[in-house]
């Protein structure tokens, strides 16, 4: 039996969907001679609000609150989305806990992210009492031993990658848990591209195997394990390790340079949401429609301030990410 | 006892009216809840996705038909109720079921097509002749168990 709860939802989404940015309006905005061009293009599509100042920063800023204001306008439940909001709740404990390391003391506020579960002061409360277990269970061990290791070793590299594995294996944990296929699809896609991304950085930076095991999730479409043994024998030994998985096109992308790798990992989440296109009864349209935003966006971003920083066409083309629609 | 026949003969006209427009409600609800979220968004589409929402309510109609007909058949509209035994009034509970059950699940899956096609006009509202075919499909076997009920209904000799 299909369940029709979210079918109001869902409806309503596809008539927001209209208003994504298409391939063909991120060429318009990339015919835009200037930055403040490619501004009054976006503000003409409806981007920013009434009493939003025209510059970049407020506009996006403005983009990326609106989504949310979207979804919580369309009365489901949110838990589905809370998988979402771990990256940005690990972030905040990232910067709490160097916050009360460095005695910093919350004085860089705007590091944080304030949409979260946690609100950012609480969270740093909770590392400046130490009490790390009004946390959620997913992130208490990993924040207690974070805390420790920054402490201790005075390491924040140590300490990120901790926490940043703690947050793939939180998201793969959900993805696991839930019911909706589309958090399973999200969740193993996300901790996937995370490895990858791991695998090809510490392969640049010459790091041995133990960091690599340190700071990958396991995974069902990846081992671990290979990966992180290609990553210590180069880079072509990756890209020829990833040719025998689902990610064989993120290999072609490593072999292109890092800008294409960078913007590989993005496609492939947009890819992953395009079924989602063709759904009508699930909450599938929707998460796709938050990541679909959120892609958008930082496209946006992308091509704004290589506008502003002169870049040429070529370049920014080069990081311009797939659209959903 | 000579009351039975008229019983099932009622059983058939209540059910036929019952089950289909049950379907239908289902139907209209879940394509109005689509509707309504298109609306929600843009409000110029109301008349393209009303007429969506429309198409799974001509189940109801087709049992209230039926429904009509039996009820003329055994002579309680018209004065004059027939005296029927038993066998005649499952003959007639018989000629009812097919408009009632095919009515109650051709409504809803007509509603959750309907829902579907409403996502096809919210996108590309130009397309609404190709979308409005989908839901019209599932309403082909509707017809078919209201053309059985109404000639079973009509040819029974009492």
């Amino acid at each position: 039996m299909i369940d029709t709860k979210y079918t109001y939802a869902v409806a309503r989404i596809r008539a927001l969907e209209t208003a994504l940015f298409t391939s063909a309006t991120l060429d318009q905005l990339m015919a835009c001679q200037t930055e403040e061009q490619c501004l009054q293009l976006i503000q003409e599509k409806g981007w920013g609000g009434a009493d939003t100042p025209v510059n970049a920063e407020a506009i996006l800023t403005r983009e990326q609150e609106k989504i949310w204001e979207n979804i919580r306008d369309l009365g489901v439940d949110m838990s589905v989305f809370d998988v979402l909001s771990y990256p940005n709740m690990f972030h905040n404990l990232k910067a709490a806990i160097k916050d009360v390391c460095t005695e910093e003391n919350g004085k860089s506020m705007n590091i944080y992210y304030d949409d979260t579960a946690i609100s950012p002061d609480e969270m740093l409360e909770i590392v400046r009492s130490k009490d790390f277990s009004r946390l959620p269970k997913y992130m208490a061990g990993a924040a207690k031993e974070a805390y420790e290791t920054l402490l201790h070793t005075r390491d924040g590299q140590l300490c990120d990658v901790i926490v940043d594995k703690a947050a793939l294996e939180a998201i793969y944990a959900a993805g696991k848990e839930a019911k909706d296929s589309i958090i399973k699809d999200y969740a193993e896609s996300t901790v996937a591209i995370a490895d990858i991304k791991i695998a090809v950085r510490s392969q640049k930076t010459a790091k041995n195997l133990d960091f690599m095991k340190r700071a990958m999730a396991e995974c069902e479409s990846l081992s671990v394990a290979q990966l992180s043994k290609a990553a210590v024998s180069g880079i072509d030994a990756i890209v020829e390790y990833l040719s025998g998985t689902a990610y064989a096109e993120g290999g072609k992308a490593i072999a292109e340079s890092m800008s294409a790798f960078e913007r590989w990992c993005d496609n492939r989440m947009m890819q992953t949401m395009q079924p989602q296109k063709y759904q009508s009864f699930s909450v599938g349209p929707l998460v796709a429609y938050v990541l679909a935003r959120e892609n958008e966006i930082k496209t946006v971003r992308i091509i704004l301030s290589g506008k502003r920083s002169g870049l040429s066409d070529d370049s920014i083309r080069e990081r311009v990410r797939e659209m959903y629609v | 006892m000579s009351q039975l026949g008229i019983v099932y003969a009622l059983l058939g006209a209540a059910l036929a009216v019952l089950l289909a427009g049950a379907g239908s409600s289902i139907g209209v609800g879940i394509a109005g809840q689509a509707a309504a979220g298109v609306v929600t968004e843009d409000p110029s589409k109301f008349a393209k996705v009303l007429i969506m929402q429309l198409l799974p309510g001509t189940q109801g109609i087709y049992g209230l038909l039926v429904g009509f007909i039996t009820l003329s058949k055994i002579g309680l509209l018209g004065g004059g109720m027939l005296d029927l035994t038993p066998q005649q009034g499952l003959l007639v509970l018989a000629a009812c079921l097919p408009i009632g059950i095919v009515g109650l699940i051709s409504g809803k899956y007509q509603g959750m097509t309907s829902a579907a096609a409403i996502g096809i006009v919210a996108k590309k509202p130009e397309q609404f002749g190709k979308a409005m075919l989908f839901p019209a499909m599932v309403e082909t076997y509707a017809i078919l168990a209201l053309l059985i009920s109404i000639l079973s209904v009509t040819n029974l000799s009492f």
